[in-house]
């Protein structure tokens, strides 16, 4: 039974948490793809390098992650109150706060908010929430361009493809990809351009500069918003992010209600984590910081979106809620052996990897990502990377509880259970398990819809002689 | 009922009755650590700022700029320019003038040896945040007693409700197979000049 009040999860038929096949399904179709396995293995190689380097630096760098930890369990604790807090400095400073329950409600709101200023092309900062709740495609469909100012969101739009990675959503493509998306897309490129990174990216700053000049609105997302102060902060390295916050008149942020961060000081422990974490740098190139508008400097109209979209459901699991810690990093991508074969693509969420596979099923509904909390080894070396310590392990366990089990598992598992408690059955079953080599290597000969379960598990070989036989002959 | 009072009741609904509040292990460095100039000159280098030590911040002005024509804040002290080169300070000029720089001269307000951070709070002596991003060359003069060792320390310093901008470096973008590649939409030439005066 619900009533209005209850959590509710992330709408269906709007945004980008579903897939359109299962996570199995998706992943086959990319280990085919040996480019796209190059070039993850060569990205996610570098950048665990660099972060661990840079980690190794801090010699209080798990002091600080048990701090991380502990601020985000807190300000969960204290939700309601902090984001009315948030609300209350935002508004004093000259702000304007919207809630948004789902993807709908805010994707209308930030269009009625563009259609008021009269402008019909907005430039957007890479931004998840917006990612999440299929912004892009409201924008369009009510008539107004989004130009993504991101390097990587950039390649992405170019190239009509789809983010796979929460940091670098272009991870998939290699220096030589992104140069024929841009020769192939880009207005007015130089068609002598060569696959050289910085050349890149000069490509990049020529073809935008004129569209930053002279674009009256931005859209956001944000790293934080702190509630004591009412100070929203954006975290990136390229200087479209400065560009977007700065040159507008009118700046809409869209924030997940789970981004508050309890007080100004708290950024000490964040700034730290965050920039180490993600892209394994002492500090990212340009982190801004505003406090609703500041007369004479930057947009003078400011609005904050706070988005719910599911995150309201997640919150009410109280083993599965670490999840909403996430700060986004991307850490615990760069280290999954699985995500680093599969690619982002096969995960079906803007949300990939193993932060993904807790995150996207907790926002939908397990029903609608019932595959995702099996994308994983258990092998934990996500739990070890995550600069907030969320057990992604111990949740995606959690899940795979939940999760819809086939009947024929229920049946088998029902009938182990009873062999196991009866010990007379049990030493026959043993016995019968040696005729298992009729199954053929491994389980590989097993009839459907057992050769199934068997795709990805190998039947361990019964030995030559059980424990008990072993016992009696001794 | 609104989306907040909908949004806040499923909150309170979702926490039910687990309102135990965490306390927070600030176990982590905090206090004011001793600054090492050294270091801060490497870790600025390390993310391809080119730092200048100096007693003298006109002479090393004229030498960076060259023949090019600056912009600069309203409150930058007019001693700090070299008096023959071409100076427009900002009294609410457009994108377009400041665009046309060659480059910008501001102050700053905190810069962190560890992570070779300046940080900008849009004092008179450093402006509008779009005067230190339009120009492709920016000259950063810092002083000694500007500089702490930590991000904590730096947090503390600051006040949260001014625009801030923390610059690391000059513009650069992990986005081309993850590595640091410096030079997309800021300035592309990050000067400091450590102004150590006799």
């Amino acid at each position: 039974m619900t009533f209005l009040g209850m959590p509710a999860h992330a709408p269906r038929g709007v945004g980008h948490l579903r897939g359109d096949e299962s996570f199995p399904a998706a992943a086959r179709t990319a280990l085919a793809n040996p480019q796209l396995r190059r070039n993850l293995q060569h990205a996610t190689t570098t950048i665990r390098g660099k972060s661990g380097r840079v980690i190794a630096e801090l010699p209080d760098w798990e002091e600080l992650r048990s701090a991380g930890s502990a601020l985000k369990a807190y300000t969960m604790a204290n939700l309601p109150r902090l984001l009315e807090q948030l609300e209350e400095k935002v508004t004093a400073a000259g702000g304007v706060v919207h809630w948004a329950a789902d993807a709908n409600e805010a994707n209308r709101i930030v269009t009625d908010l563009i259609k008021e200023t009269g402008e019909q092309r907005v430039i957007k900062i890479k931004s998840m929430a917006t990612q999440e709740i299929a912004l892009n495609e409201a924008l369009e469909a009510a008539g107004i361009t989004p130009v993504e100012t991101d390097l990587a969101e950039l390649i992405v739009q170019l190239g009509h493809d789809k983010p796979s990675h929460i940091l670098v959503p272009a991870i998939h493509r290699n220096r030589s990809e992104i140069r024929e998306i841009f020769l192939r897309e880009m207005p007015g490129v130089d068609p002598a351009l060569t696959d050289d990174p910085p050349e890149l990216a000069g490509a990049a700053r020529r073809y935008l500069r004129e569209t930053f000049l002279s674009t009256r609105v931005a859209v956001s997302g944000a790293n934080f918003g702190i509630a004591d102060t009412g100070t929203l902060a954006v975290v990136e390295s390229e200087g479209n992010g400065r560009m977007c916050l700065t040159l507008p008149d009118t700046l809409i942020t869209v924030m997940g209600i789970e981004k508050v961060v309890p007080s100004w000081q708290d950024l000490e422990v964040f700034l730290q984590l965050l920039p180490r974490a993600s892209t394994g740098e002492r500090m990212n190139p340009y982190t801004s910081m505003w406090t609703g508008v500041t007369p004479g400097d930057g947009p003078q109209n400011f609005h904050l979106v706070l988005l719910d979209n599911g995150r309201t459901a997640v919150l009410a699991d109280e083993v599965g809620r670490q999840a909403l810690h996430c700060i986004r990093c991307s850490a615990c991508l760069n280290v999954c052996p699985v995500y680093e074969r599969t690619g982002g693509h096969a995960y079906g969420s803007v949300y990939p990897g193993p932060i993904g596979a807790i995150l996207s099923p907790q926002l939908t509904g397990i029903e609608d990502n019932a595959s995702l909390p099996y994308a994983s080894s258990l092998c934990g070396a996500c739990f070890d990377a995550c600069p907030v310590k969320i057990d992604i392990p111990s949740i995606l366990v959690h899940l795979r509880n939940q999760a819809p089990h086939p009947r024929t598992e229920k049946a088998a598992m029902a009938a182990a259970a009873y062999t196991m408690d009866r010990p007379k059955l049990y030493e026959r079953a043993q016995r019968a398990a040696k005729l298992s080599k009729l199954l053929g290597k491994r389980g590989r000969g097993l009839p459907p819809p057992l050769n199934g379960w068997a795709a990805s598990r190998d039947l361990p070989a019964p030995p030559p002689e059980s424990f008990r036989d072993w016992w009696r002959g001794r | 009922m609104s989306s907040k009072e909908l949004i806040l009741g499923r909150i309170r609904q979702a926490l039910g009755s687990s309102t135990a509040s965490p306390g927070v292990p600030r176990d982590y460095r905090r206090g004011a650590a001793p600054v090492d100039l050294d270091l801060l000159v490497e870790r600025l280098a390390d993310y391809k700022a080119v730092v200048h030590r100096v007693p003298d911040v006109p002479d090393t002005i004229r030498t960076i700029i060259g023949a090019g024509r600056l912009v600069v804040p309203p409150g930058l002290p007019a001693d700090w320019l070299p008096p023959e080169v071409p100076v427009t300070r900002d009294d609410q000029l457009s994108a377009a003038e400041i665009s046309a720089a060659d480059g910008v001269v501001t102050a700053a307000a905190v810069a962190v040896v560890e992570t070779g951070t300046i940080v900008l709070d849009a004092s008179p002596d450093q402006g509008r945040r779009i005067l230190s991003l339009l120009p492709d060359l920016h000259i950063c003069v810092l002083r000694p007693e500007q500089v702490v060792a930590s991000v904590p320390e730096a947090v503390a310093r600051l006040t949260p409700g001014r625009p801030l901008t923390w610059i690391s470096g000059p513009s650069a973008t992990s986005d081309i197979e993850l590595n640091r590649v410096e030079g997309v939409h800021g300035p592309r030439n990050l000067h400091i000049v450590l102004w150590e005066s006799a």
